[in-house]
C-alpha cells in the first residue's frame, strides 16, 4: 500500500496525450528509470542468470547423481553440513542472545569491551583462521607446547582428528560471526521499552520472568530471522573449513561448500555442479522464507 | 565516595565473570598472530606470551620482499587495493542508480528486479563460485582482474541495492515533487537531491563493497592464479603449500593485510552500524 501511495506524480504522463507518437508514450522518468536500472540487469544476466543456467546444464546427467550417491565423501559432507548448521548455528545464536543481554548493560568497561569484541568481524578471516591453524599444529603449535610444558605429555593431533577438526572449524566460524549477531540482537533488545522492565521490577519479577515474558516475546521474530539468515550464510562458509582442515583428514571434514571446489580440482565438473544442485533442497526453502520476510 | 552494597558487588562480579572470558576468547587468535609478527623465528615457537626479543625485523623482510613466498608482496598488495577500490566504486554506481530507479522513479518491473537481487543475495556465494569460474572461462576473463571485480560486484550489489532502496524509501517525496515543479529532470533530481541526501548510506555501502572485495578469498583463488596477479589473501593461502613455510612471515603479512580493513571499519563504524546492521535484519 505504501508502494502505490508513494508514487511520484510527474506532470502529465505522455501517454494521456493521444496525438503524441507511440515512442513518446514512455514518460521521461520511465526512460531514465530503465537506463539507470540497466547496468544492474546486465550484471545480473551475465553473472547470475548465465552461470546458473550453465551450471544446471552441466549437472543434467543422471549418472552424476548416481556417482555422487555412491561417493562416501558426499554423504559425509552432507552430515557435516547438517551438524554445522543445526548444532553450530543454534549454539552460536544462543550465545549471541545471551551476550546481547550482557552488552546492553550500561557500564563504561562493557562499552569498551564491545568495541574490542567486534574485532573478529572487522578483520579479514584468512589470517585469523591461519593463526588458529598454527595454534593447533601438533608439533609447533602454542596449544601443544603449553600442554607439554604443564603435563610433560604430547598433546593430541588436533586437526588430524575428523570430529575435532569439524568442531574447531565450527568454533572458528562462531569466533568470526558471533560479534555480528550479538550486535543485531542488541539492537533488538534496545528497542524494547524500559517501562516494561521497570513495571516488572515493581511487581518483583525474577530475571527469568523478565526474559520469558518481556524480552523473548518481542525478540523471537528477530531471533528466528537471524538464525535462518545465519544458516544460509553458513552454507556458503568456505573459508572456515577449507583453510583450517582443507577437508581433511581423508576428506572427512568437508562441507557442501568445500565439496564443490574439491570436485572442481579433481576435474569432475559434473559432480561439482551435481553436489551444488543437491544442496538446493536445503537452500531454496531458506531463501524462499527470507525473501518473503524481506521483500514486504 | 559511596560504598557499594554487597548486591552491587555481586552483580559487578558476575558481569566480570562473563566479560573476561569474552575478552580472552576474542583476542587469542589476533594476539597469536601479532605475537608471531613481532617474534624472531626462534622465539615464535617457544610458546611464550611475550617474546624475549621483540623485533620489527619480520616487517622489514616483508616490505623488502626478502623471501621466496614474498617476492611479489607489493604487486599483490597493489592488486588487492585496485580490486577493492574498483569493486567499491562500481557497486556504488550500479546500486545507487538501480535503487534510484526502483525507489524514486518507480520504474516498471522495479519490484521484480528487487526480488531478483534479493534472491542473488541469499544464494550462498560458495555455491555460485564453480559456475562463475566456468562462466569467466567462457568469457575469456580468467586470470584477469576484471573477472574478480565483476564477480565481486555481482555479489555485493544485491545487498547494496536493497539497503539503498530501504534508505531512499524513507526520503520525503515532497523533495522530489518540489524539484520536479522547478523543472528538474530525473538526472538533475538524482545528482542534486538524491545523492546528497543519501550520502551517509552511500558511504556505508561503498565501504561494505570495498571490504567485501578486500576480504574475499574463494573467488580470488579460483579466478586468479599468476603470482603477480593474485590478491593478498590468495598469497596467504599459498603459504600453506609448503610444509616448512615461514609462519612468522605469514603472520606478519596477515597482520599487515588485516590492518587496513580494521582501520576502515573502525573509522566508519558509526555509518556501518547505523546504515548496515539496522537494515540487515528487518524484524
Amino acid at each position: 500500500m505504501v508502494y502505490s501511495m508513494a508514487t511520484i506524480t510527474y506532470p502529465a504522463p505522455a501517454d494521456t496525450l493521444p496525438r503524441r507518437p507511440w515512442s513518446a508514450r514512455l514518460s521521461t522518468p520511465q526512460v531514465w528509470g530503465i537506463v539507470m536500472i540497466a547496468p544492474y540487469l546486465l550484471v545480473f544476466a551475465a553473472f547470475v542468470v548465465y552461470p546458473i543456467g550453465y551450471g544446471l546444464w552441466l549437472a543434467r546427467h543422471p549418472a552424476s547423481y548416481v556417482a555422487l550417491y555412491n561417493d562416501p565423501v558426499f554423504a559425509r559432507a552432507v552430515v557435516n553440513t547438517l551438524i554445522f548448521l543445526i548444532i553450530g548455528i543454534n549454539f552460536k545464536m544462543l550465545v549471541a542472545l545471551f551476550l546481547s543481554g550482557f552488552f546492553v548493560q550500561s557500564r563504561t568497561w562493557i562499552r569498551w569491551l564491545s568495541v574490542l569484541f567486534i574485532l573478529p568481524w572487522a578483520v579479514p578471516s584468512i589470517p585469523t583462521i591461519l593463526s588458529v591453524r598454527f595454534m593447533f599444529n601438533p608439533e609447533w603449535g602454542v596449544i601443544n607446547n603449553l600442554i607439554f610444558k604443564f603435563t610433560g605429555e604430547d598433546g593430541p593431533n588436533w586437526l588430524n582428528d575428523p570430529a575435532m577438526g569439524l568442531t574447531l572449524a565450527i568454533l572458528v566460524h562462531i569466533w568470526k560471526s558471533l560479534p555480528f549477531w550479538t550486535l543485531i540482537l542488541m539492537t533488538g533488545r534496545l528497542a524494547i521499552s524500559t517501562d516494561m522492565f521497570e513495571a516488572a521490577d515493581v511487581d518483583g519479577a525474577s530475571w527469568w520472568q523478565k526474559f520469558r515474558f518481556i524480552t523473548w516475546p518481542s525478540m523471537q521474530t528477530l531471533y528466528l530471522t537471524c538464525t535462518l539468515l545465519s544458516m544460509i550464510w553458513t552454507l556458503g562458509d568456505f573459508n572456515s573449513v577449507y583453510l583450517l582442515t582443507g577437508g581433511g583428514p581423508a576428506d572427512l571434514t568437508h562441507v557442501l561448500s568445500t565439496l564443490g571446489i574439491r570436485y572442481l580440482r579433481l576435474d569432475q565438473l559434473d559432480m561439482s555442479m551435481a553436489s551444488i544442485v543437491c544442496a538446493m533442497p536445503l537452500v531454496l526453502p531458506l531463501v524462499y522464507f527470507m525473501m518473503k520476510r524481506l521483500s514486504r | 565516595m559511596r560504598v557499594p552494597s554487597l548486591r552491587e558487588v555481586g552483580t559487578e562480579a558476575r558481569l566480570l565473570l562473563i566479560g573476561i572470558p569474552v575478552l580472552i576468547w576474542t583476542l587469542i587468535p589476533i594476539y597469536h598472530m601479532f605475537l608471531f609478527a613481532i617474534s624472531p623465528k626462534q622465539d615464535a615457537f617457544a610458546g611464550k606470551l611475550w617474546p624475549d626479543h621483540p623485533t620489527l625485523n619480520n616487517f622489514r623482510i616483508v616490505f623488502n620482499q626478502q623471501h621466496y613466498f614474498l617476492r611479489d608482496f607489493w604487486a599483490q598488495f597493489f592488486n588487492s587495493v585496485v580490486i577493492a577500490v574498483a569493486v567499491g566504486a562500481l557497486t556504488l554506481v550500479i546500486a545507487t542508480a538501480a535503487a534510484f530507479a526502483i525507489s524514486r522513479l518507480r520504474v516498471r518491473g522495479g519490484r521484480t528486479v528487487m526480488n531478483m537481487a534479493l534472491f542473488t543475495y541469499f544464494i550462498p556465494a560458495a555455491f555460485l563460485a564453480v559456475p562463475m569460474y566456468r562462466t569467466m572461462g567462457n568469457y575469456g576473463l580468467l586470470n584477469n582482474h576484471w573477472s574478480l571485480i565483476l564477480a565481486m560486484v555481482t555479489i555485493a550489489s544485491p545487498y547494496a541495492i536493497w539497503v539503498l532502496k530501504q534508505a531512499s524509501d524513507k526520503l520525503p517525496l515532497e523533495l522530489d515533487e518540489a524539484a520536479i515543479m522547478d523543472g528538474a529532470t530525473p538526472l538533475q533530481l538524482f545528482r542534486m537531491v538524491y545523492v546528497p541526501l543519501m550520502l551517509p548510506s552511500l558511504v556505508a555501502i561503498g565501504t561494505y563493497a570495498l571490504l567485501l572485495a578486500w576480504n574475499e578469498y574463494l573467488y580470488a583463488f579460483l579466478l586468479l592464479s599468476k603470482d603477480t596477479e593474485i590478491t593478498l589473501p590468495v598469497a596467504l593461502g599459498n603459504f600453506l603449500a609448503a610444509d616448512d613455510s615461514p609462519w612468522e612471515l605469514l603472520m606478519t603479512t596477515g597482520f599487515i593485510y588485516a590492518l587496513p580493513p580494521a582501520a576502515v571499519y573502525y573509522a566508519f563504524r558509526r555509518y556501518m552500524v547505523g546504515g548496515l546492521t539496522a537494515g540487515a535484519v528487518k524484524s
